[in-house]
């Protein structure tokens, strides 16, 4: 966390991939939300950090709208996409998802196979024309969610008897599968040991080359590691937003401050 | 905070060696048994009981599943057949026939107890028809001699089954103590033997004056039927209409409504769905009097809401982390449910289905009402789609309808009955058992 890091951590690119505009969202009569502006860049990886209930995670399923599943979950503001408005009328939630895809906070493999698992999206999208090139992607995706070498001679067996970091791996290389332009991510590692957090972490920096992955995570260490850029939401504002390493070591508003040394939260 | 103060160890209250039990933990472990023995009370009681209900059903219905027979060789000729088709008491002329041919084949062998054709005729139950459904189907055999077995009556059944003893018998135009006599003799000369009762399994209903050609055979075919229409109709209705509820329907004053409707309505008594099915389905609906289709309508009413309800705790049982990934791979929310959700829910499902199938199988007030009474089975329906609509009863019917004869040979068969109606419960909560055992699946 010196300046060093800041250094390192210069981004690729300065496209922006979504761009959020006095986002507010509504629990019922609760303000989850309160006029939220970010942009997210393409290839980078955005930690999104806060106390426990600051909306971070609320944030995060606006941007795919997984929110919609939830009746009384209201969304206002505008979230775009490459420009173009998600929350739109015209938006089908279920193309928007297969652009941007999610890994949640506890793995949930399928109780399928593990080629299943994969190869669900990609067949649900019609991806593939047949079953080679089904076998192709699978293969492709289990790659970059770094955990062919371990199940490729097990494709068969059921998803759900890998370990805990294997299948957060594989829901990684599920989500993937689809091709998807921005990940979420809601911290993917909070139920795994520091080693298979390792694992993912690495993952996730590998995945910067491809994908926009937005992250959240309860970790600073995890968002200090991982990311190049840092937003700070406290009670549904988001207080600071920039370059992780700015705000680690140099954060502007004293509320940053007092939950990053640990004051707050 | 503040007790931390009042709980100092100076205080006392745990200074005591924790070898010595103090009296408040004496309470404790005292009140920890007693609960522990009332529990083991209450089990005991229900074993008790269901031991006494077992024991009573089967030593009660057991001897429905034996008959006593006449079994003699008998020969009608095509003549004797025109005859007695020709006179205004068929069945009665086709029985004399019997008799005379058992008073000579009985002289033939010299059996030395009086006898004459009344008392054959009080020792027999209702042969006539027997033997001239047997010509009518097989006009082949006439004049060929035939081995009869036919029902003894229902008194010298009991005789045979230790109902009727000498001791109590008291004469009567149905059996005097003198043809005890004779029932013995032909014990002896192996005319009247007793044997399994398959009649009773495969054969229909007879009249109130005949109980040892009452059989069960059709009723569970009636049974059949119904569960057939039930199960038709109850289960994608049944899961389409959970399914909605659970993952689609918004969450608002009426859906709630109708959830709380579906609940009451699993708790209607079910005479009320009878007269329900006897106003829609048979007044105004016009469709067939006594039919098991009616029946399993009016029955699939009745197992809407346990199968409503058991899906849907089944859909509440799979994680949502489930449909947050189908979700998150962009499948739309059918997809989720039809791939994922329902798939993992298919055991509690089902078992649900055949629980609520199994209640259905042994309702019997509804079916009193739209007149699927016992008494209406008195045949096999001809054909497949015949079994629908031909008027027809149901096991619990046909029980109760044989309960409530005079006859005590009646009065057998009923728990007869109930023994292979429990046979079918079994089976079917069985075959729930493996299914949920099968197809479980944990995550």
């Amino acid at each position: 966390m010196n300046d060093m890091t800041r250094v390192e951590r210069a981004v690729d690119s300065q496209d922006i991939k979504i761009n959020a505009k006095n986002v507010q969202v509504f629990y019922g009569e609760t303000h989850a939300i309160k006029d939220v502006n970010v942009d997210i860049e393409d290839k980078t990886v955005t930690a999104f950090i806060g106390p426990s209930g600051c909306g971070k995670s609320t944030f995060l399923r606006c941007l795919n709208r997984m929110n919609d599943t939830i009746d009384i979950c209201k969304v206002k503001g505008d979230i775009l996409l490459d420009g173009e408005d998600i929350y739109d009328k015209r938006v089908d939630p279920v193309q928007l998802r297969a652009k941007v895809g999610m890994v949640f906070q506890k793995p949930n493999p399928f109780p399928k196979s593990i080629y299943d698992n994969v190869a669900y999206g990609p067949r649900i999208h019609g991806l593939a024309k047949n079953k080679a090139e089904l076998d192709e992607i699978v293969e492709k995706s289990l790659r970059r969610g770094a955990i062919w070498d371990e199940v490729k001679d097990r494709l068969d067996a059921p998803g759900t008897g890998l370990s805990g970091g294997q299948q957060q791996r594989l829901c990684i290389a599920r989500a993937v599968a689809t091709e998807p332009e921005v990940l979420l991510m809601d911290e993917p590692c909070s139920a795994l040991d520091p080693i298979a957090t390792a694992q993912v972490e690495e993952l996730i920096d590998e995945l910067r080359a491809r994908y926009s992955v937005v992250i959240v995570t309860h970790s600073m260490q995890q968002a200090a590691r991982v990311s190049q850029k840092t937003a700070f939401f406290h009670l549904g504002n988001l207080v600071e937003f920039g370059e992780t390493g700015q705000i680690f070591t140099n954060p502007e508003d004293p509320r940053t401050e007092s939950y990053i040394t640990g004051r707050i939260g | 905070m503040t007790d931390a103060s009042m709980q100092s160890p100076e205080t006392g209250r745990h200074a005591a060696s924790l070898t010595a039990t103090d009296a408040r933990t004496i309470k404790r472990a005292k009140a920890e048994k007693r609960f522990r023995t009332y529990g083991i009370v209450a089990i005991a009681t229900g074993l008790f009981f269901l031991v006494v209900l077992f024991a009573s059903i089967l030593s009660q219905g057991i001897p429905a599943f034996q008959r006593t027979v006449v079994s003699v060789d008998f020969t009608l000729t095509e003549q004797q057949r025109e005859e007695a088709e020709s006179t205004l008491f068929k069945t009665k002329a086709y029985s004399d026939l019997f008799i005379a041919a058992l008073n000579k084949e009985l002289t033939e062998r010299g059996v030395e107890v009086d006898f004459d054709d009344a008392a054959i005729e009080r020792l027999l139950g209702k042969v006539g028809g027997t033997i001239r459904t047997f010509y009518a189907e097989n006009p082949d055999q006439l004049g060929q001699p035939i081995e009869f077995d036919l029902a003894a009556s229902s008194r010298v059944d009991g005789y045979f089954k230790g109902r009727v003893s000498r001791d109590t018998l008291q004469d009567s135009r149905f059996l005097q103590l003198s043809d005890l006599d004779l029932v013995d003799a032909l014990k002896e000369a192996g005319i009247i033997k007793q044997g399994f009762n398959w009649p009773f399994i495969t054969g229909a209903d007879s009249g109130v004056d005949n109980p040892g050609g009452a059989g069960i055979g059709a009723s569970v075919v009636g049974s059949f039927f119904m569960m057939m229409v039930v199960l038709v109709l109850s289960l994608p209705i049944g899961v389409a209409a959970s399914i909605y509820l659970e993952e689609f329907a918004p969450q608002n004053k009426f859906t709630d409504l109708i959830e709380v409707n579906i609940s009451n309505l699993a708790a209607v008594p079910s005479i009320v769905f009878g007269i329900l099915g006897l106003a829609v389905f048979i007044q105004f609906m016009h469709l067939p009097q006594s039919a098991p289709l009616v029946g399993g309508l009016v029955l699939t009413l009745m197992t809407l809401p346990t199968i409503i309800i058991s899906t849907r705790a089944s859909l509440k049982a799979v994680p949502p982390s489930i449909r947050d990934a189908a979700l998150g791979v962009g499948a739309s929310k059918m997809q989720a449910v039809f791939h994922h959700v329902l798939p993992l829910a298919a055991p509690g499902i089902l078992t649900g289905t055949i629980i609520g199938l199994a209640q259905a199988l042994g309702e019997t007030a509804p079916l009193l009402l739209i007149g699927m009474v016992g008494f209406v089975a008195r045949g096999y329906p001809d054909g497949f789609l015949a079994g629908f609509t031909e008027p027809n009863s149901a096991m619990p019917a046909q029980i109760y309808t044989w309960a409530a004869r005079a006859d005590v040979g009646f009065y057998e068969k009923a728990w007869g009955g109930i023994i292979i109606l429990l046979m079918f419960l079994l089976t079917m909560n069985i075959i729930a058992i493996i299914l949920r055992r099968r197809f479980e699946r944990r995550w």
